[in-house]
């Protein structure tokens, strides 16, 4: 039976316990060292889970993005560097597995778009302005004349 | 008349549109098309080397000397019942056919075999599931076409259809006979 005076600071306790193990759901994933553990949160984080393909393989329930997440922490407790955890995955299961895409040639499309739609806007707006009818001219006297006619009543 | 045209073009970008979804969708029943679908990192290179164990298994050595289709399956896989079939009518017309047994129980798979029909030249244990990871296996069923030097030729995700068979296996198998 626990003293009721210390249940908040037993309460504490699990709560820290609990925010130490971050996005993945079983605690005893985590690896021992907290600074390799939130590199490797880091870079799981940036690799996409080939089941469910739109969540992170460190924010996935799949058994294959545990499976992952255990390669990472793996390669990262053996002294290897973010790019050469990522560039193992790749060599898997190419850049698809990468949730931020690197600029080469079957991605200019995708990063090139903000750029594209500036430009194809600019260019509208551009001819719409050219295509603007000119102010018209100002009546000469005879028009006057005729507009005062027919403004009297 | 220009202005007529201006206000028929946004019709023409949805008939447009509507063309482009029909044949995505006509090719995806088809098969053709995956909008999931991610490129094997695989094609046109050797297997990984691995060593799995199984009665009596197999390596990445194992796979040379004729073309070998590896597919990796699971008791626990439901569309992996539908292949089999598939996988049986391939063994009967001599296609050599290595199977991988993926995060699969011994008696499972044995139990599985026996039910709906054995395949497999052999059998390998993927317990792990790391050399699947290492051929980019994204789930089970999953097929991979290896030529007879070693080399991966093609990959098939999902269950083997008989119309996959025809349109792409069989003109592969012929190729790198």
């Amino acid at each position: 039976m626990i003293h009721r005076r210390l249940l908040p600071a037993v309460a504490a306790g699990w709560l820290l316990a609990a925010g130490a193990a971050w996005a993945i759901s079983d605690p005893s994933e985590a690896l021992p060292d907290a600074a390799q553990e939130a590199r490797a949160v880091a870079i799981g984080q940036e690799l996409r889970c080939l089941v469910c393909q739109n969540e992170s393989i460190e924010d996935s329930g799949a058994d294959l993005a545990r499976d992952l997440r255990h390669l990472v922490r793996q390669q990262v407790a053996a002294g290897a560097s973010d790019q050469q955890v990522v560039a193992w995955l790749v060599a898997r299961y190419g850049n698809f597995v990468r949730l931020n895409p690197p600029f080469e040639w079957s991605t200019v499309l995708l990063w090139g778009s903000p750029l594209l739609a500036v430009v194809i806007g600019g260019g509208i707006a551009l001819f719409a302005r050219q295509r603007r009818p000119a102010a018209p001219k100002p009546l000469d006297a005879a028009e006057q004349a005729r507009l005062q006619a027919l403004l009297e009543p | 008349m220009n202005r007529r045209l201006m206000l028929l073009a946004p019709f023409g970008v949805v008939a447009l549109a509507g063309a482009g979804f029909f044949a995505m969708l006509e090719r995806e029943t088809e098969g053709k098309f995956d909008p999931r679908g991610v490129p094997s990192m695989l094609i046109g290179k050797r297997v990984p080397a691995f060593a799995l164990p199984g009665d009596p298994g197999f390596a990445d050595s194992d796979l040379s000397g004729k073309p070998i289709l590896v597919n990796f399956f699971a008791s626990w896989c439901v569309p992996c019942i539908e292949e089999a079939a598939v996988l049986l009518s391939l063994q009967q017309a001599g296609v050599p056919i290595y199977g991988i047994a993926y995060k699969d129980k011994p008696a499972a798979t044995a139990g599985f075999l026996a039910q709906h029909g054995n395949p497999y030249a052999r059998v390998g244990r993927d317990d792990p599931g790391l050399v699947a990871i290492d051929w980019g296996v994204t789930g089970v069923p999953e097929n991979y076409l290896i030529d007879k030097d070693g080399v991966v030729r093609w990959r098939w995700v999902g269950p083997l259809t008989q119309a996959a068979v025809r349109g792409e296996l069989q003109p592969l198998l012929r190729r790198f006979a």
